[in-house]
């Protein structure tokens, strides 16, 4: 049998469902949140590319670029919010990050 | 053949997904990502994708996954203690995870057209990236324009963010340094013998 567009979306699909449970799993660690996040992007990139080569239409495959800017984006700009919090908290629990609302 | 490399590639990118959210040690974890990362790029090789499988390999594990690792490794962060407890999430979170998997696949399979063995990942073009590049340059030129710009601000915004200037670090200023005089710093003493300045 011959590779597939199913084989792809399988692999996406798993991966997808991985990354949601890795966010409820891990709630109170959000580096492993973030990497959960990445994960998840890391599906959609794999779904896009695998419709773009399976149709034979080029622009999913643009689209997982920008993909991949928007996650190279979200990890530097989330990274850095998670040191700042670090430094001035001491640690990176996320139960508490809602303690200044009032 | 390429279906054998096909379901080993996808046995090792779910199993290092599952280890990326199960590890105890989150620099074990990152490592997992990394690896997820360059298997999956072997499985867009599989389908012709090059292009996108390398910059998979570029940013993802060169850029993402090392600032996860840099951040793990810098942050002194007890990960015994944030992981108490977390055994009690997973029935809840299984759950969810099975009835988003059941949905996902009964929308993208259903009526799914499957095109077995027949791809092409550069439509029109002798490379992928040939092929890509004829696209990006041009009907997606203002797509390609708002990436950078997203990359700008992402950049701007981490440096913003993690900036700090602590009172008493000796820093070097060229203005300051240029525009010293001769008079500013020579003082010339003709001090008579015997006496001091």
């Amino acid at each position: 049998m011959d590779l597939g567009l199913s084989h792809y979306l399988a692999v996406s699909a798993a991966l997808f469902t991985i990354g949601v449970v890795g966010i409820f799993v891990n709630r109170k660690n959000i580096i492993v949140i973030l990497m959960a996040i990445e994960l998840i992007l890391l599906s959609v990139n794999i779904n896009m590319i695998a419709f773009s080569v399976f149709n034979g239409d080029i622009t999913g495959q643009i689209f997982a670029m920008l993909v991949l800017t928007v996650a190279a984006a979200e990890a530097a700009v989330g990274l850095a919010i998670l040191v700042v919090y670090f430094r001035n908290r001491g640690d990176i629990a996320v139960e508490n990050v809602d303690l200044m609302k009032g | 053949m390429a279906v054998y490399a096909f379901w080993i590639l996808a046995t090792i990118v779910v199993l290092s997904a599952v280890m990326v959210i199960a590890a105890r040690n989150p620099v074990h974890s990152v490592l997992f990502l990394i690896l997820a990362f360059f298997t999956s790029a072997g499985l867009l090789v599989l389908i012709g994708a090059e292009f996108l499988a390398m910059l998979l390999v570029v940013v993802y594990v060169g850029a993402v996954a090392v600032l996860f690792l840099f951040v793990v490794m810098m942050l002194d962060v007890d990960f015994a203690e944030l992981k108490q407890g977390t055994l009690r999430y997973w029935p809840f979170a299984l759950l969810v995870g099975i009835i988003f998997a059941a949905e996902i696949v009964l929308a993208s399979f259903a009526g799914l057209e499957n095109h077995v063995g027949t791809f092409d990942a550069s439509p029109g073009a002798e490379t992928n990236a040939e092929a890509i590049g004829q696209v990006m340059y041009t009907q997606y030129m203002l797509l390609f324009q708002l990436a950078g710009i997203v990359l700008l601000v992402s950049m701007i915004g981490a440096i913003v963010l993690t900036l700090r200037h602590r009172p008493g670090v000796k820093r070097q200023s060229i203005a300051h340094q240029t525009s010293r005089r001769r008079s500013d710093a020579f003082e010339l003493k003709d001090p008579s013998s015997g006496q001091g300045i």
